[in-house]
């Protein structure tokens, strides 16, 4: 493509200056928006596998002066009920070192804390592929056992996915627009060409040139002024991508799992500058088809 | 090169008119038909429609009424992608030359046959013998914008002509050369001639008529065309 011969001075066009710059900045941000989508969809799938098989029992601390063994034996009876329920694979009471470990990076480890009247956690495995009525169990626990309730992470979760996918949805569409954008640029830059090369055109076409002939010089040199933008967008977006990881992990704290890309946002990047340039070089045939098919 | 049988029309207009937009008609009712091998002077005082009607016939410009056919296919029922092979059997030469400046002698004068998809290595080969038969064969690589006018034109008539065409159609070819050039142009011509080109030469050059006076001619005046000769 980059060896064939082109009768068309199109290197020397100022719409061959500002193409390449707007191609690598329109990659730059469909960049940003692509592997936005990525990291959300991997921090949520990560998200989901890790609880979705699961349920917290919460139980409230009880008063009076046995409070701790009155608790103690509210914990033993969800576990015992937990237990008996059809699809449940483990059930593990949290006891309480281990419930203030998980409250210290917000309410630090001083004896007050230690004194104060916590609920107290269970973590119950469930069978993932079990179909297991929570509202019925959760009714029964409230009943059976005094101040315990039952914690569905789906329907938090589910909230979640919807945000993830909302937000891979945006991206979508932010990528589309980047893409118009690109195209109506092209459009705009190969009609200026176009003019600013009539009379070569017109020979060529008078001497027996095919529209395809004309169409392909402008496409080619659309095709590598895309290709040149496009590598460059991507090689500015590789440092900021790289940036925002580096402060993402920063914030994970043990809250949010990982954030990462899977293989196929690292392929989609890498393809972002093939699409670009293709886009252009698409856009550039189409558009000078159009216009020769005006001519006699 | 696919010559036709002398004597059978290679273009024939019917009632043809031609106006720009909505100005007055440039061209009335031309009526004429060419014989394949024939040689025509084109004449005409200065704003006659020459350019229009030369326009008219390497498919520059269809016609506003009327019927032009062209190798026996009726352009105006003939599909837009068929047109560029018949153009391919035209070769034109330019009044303003309209070479490409950007590209030199030899890239001009090869033009008709990279659109054709010639390879390289027989453009190589021909292309700087026809040169060369012009005089040119010094100038291979010189741009446009070095070369004077009867340069430009002998570049011009050689790209015309690298395709050895059905029909050539010169507009004004000796307007800017010197009689010895002009003559070495006409027996060029001449020669394409009795190889079977169809030639329309367009011009104003009253001695250069008189002295290849054996070659009919297209007299066009106020629009319309009436046979000489």
């Amino acid at each position: 493509m980059f060896g064939r011969h082109s009768d068309l001075p199109l290197a020397g066009d100022a719409t061959s200056r500002f193409l390449p710059w707007l191609v690598a900045l329109m990659v730059f941000l469909a960049a940003m928006a692509v592997s936005g989508a990525f990291a959300v969809d991997e921090v949520m799938s990560r998200w989901d596998h890790d609880v979705s098989g699961t349920v917290t029992v919460q139980v409230l601390p009880a008063g009076g002066d046995r409070a701790e063994a009155a608790t103690e034996d509210r914990v033993r009876q969800a576990v015992d009920l937990m237990r008996l329920v059809p699809g449940v694979l483990a059930v593990r009471a949290m006891d309480k070192a281990r419930t203030l470990a998980l409250l210290e990076p917000w309410l630090g480890g001083t004896d007050v804390v230690r004194d104060l009247p916590l609920p107290r956690l269970i973590d119950v495995t469930i069978d993932p592929d079990a179909r297991i009525d929570l509202a019925e169990i959760a009714d029964r626990l409230s009943r059976t056992v005094p101040g315990a309730s039952l914690d569905d992470h789906r329907v938090w979760l589910s909230r979640l996915v919807n945000l993830s996918r909302t937000m891979e949805w945006l991206a979508i569409v932010v990528v589309g627009l980047i893409g118009l954008v690109t195209s109506a640029t092209v459009v705009y830059a190969t009609r200026t060409g176009m003019a600013v090369h009539h009379d070569i055109i017109e020979v060529l076409h008078l001497i027996g040139a095919h529209d395809d002939y004309i169409a392909r010089q402008f496409a080619d040199r659309a095709f590598v002024l895309g290709l040149g933008g496009g590598l460059f967008g991507l090689a500015m977006a590789v440092p900021a991508l790289s940036a925002l990881g580096w402060a993402a992990r920063r914030l994970e704290g043990g809250f949010l799992p990982s954030i990462g890309m899977p293989i196929a946002g690292y392929v989609v990047l890498g393809l972002l500058p093939v699409l670009a340039a293709g886009l252009a070089m698409l856009t550039a045939r189409l558009t000078v088809h159009g216009a020769l098919a005006r001519m006699p | 090169m696919r010559h036709r049988p002398r004597g059978e029309n290679i273009i024939r207009f019917d009632s043809v008119g031609l106006r720009y937009g909505l100005g007055p008609e440039v061209l009335r009712d031309v009526t004429f038909a060419l014989p394949s091998g024939s040689f025509h002077f084109l004449t005409g005082p200065s704003g006659a429609g020459k350019s229009s009607l030369l326009r008219l016939m390497y498919l520059g410009l269809r016609p506003t009424r009327g019927r032009v056919v062209l190798f026996d296919r009726d352009i105006a029922t003939t599909r837009r992608y068929e047109l560029p092979a018949l153009r391919r059997r035209i070769g034109v030469v330019f009044q303003e030359f309209r070479l490409l400046d950007h590209l030199t002698a030899l890239d001009n004068v090869a033009l008709p046959l990279r659109v054709r998809g010639v390879r390289e290595s027989e453009i190589r080969k021909h292309v700087p013998e026809l040169l060369s038969w012009v005089g040119l064969a010094d100038q291979l690589g010189a741009k446009p914008s070095t070369l004077s006018g009867g340069q430009k034109q002998r570049v011009a008539i050689a790209r015309a002509v690298i395709g050895r065409p059905d029909l050539l159609l010169a507009d004004e070819p000796t307007g800017n050369v010197d009689d010895h050039i002009a003559m070495r142009l006409m027996y060029l011509f001449e020669e394409l001639n009795k190889l079977g080109t169809t030639i329309v030469v367009a011009t104003h050059n009253e001695s250069l008529v008189s002295r290849f006076s054996h070659n009919p001619r297209l007299h066009l005046e106020h629009g319309q065309v009436t046979r000489v000769n």
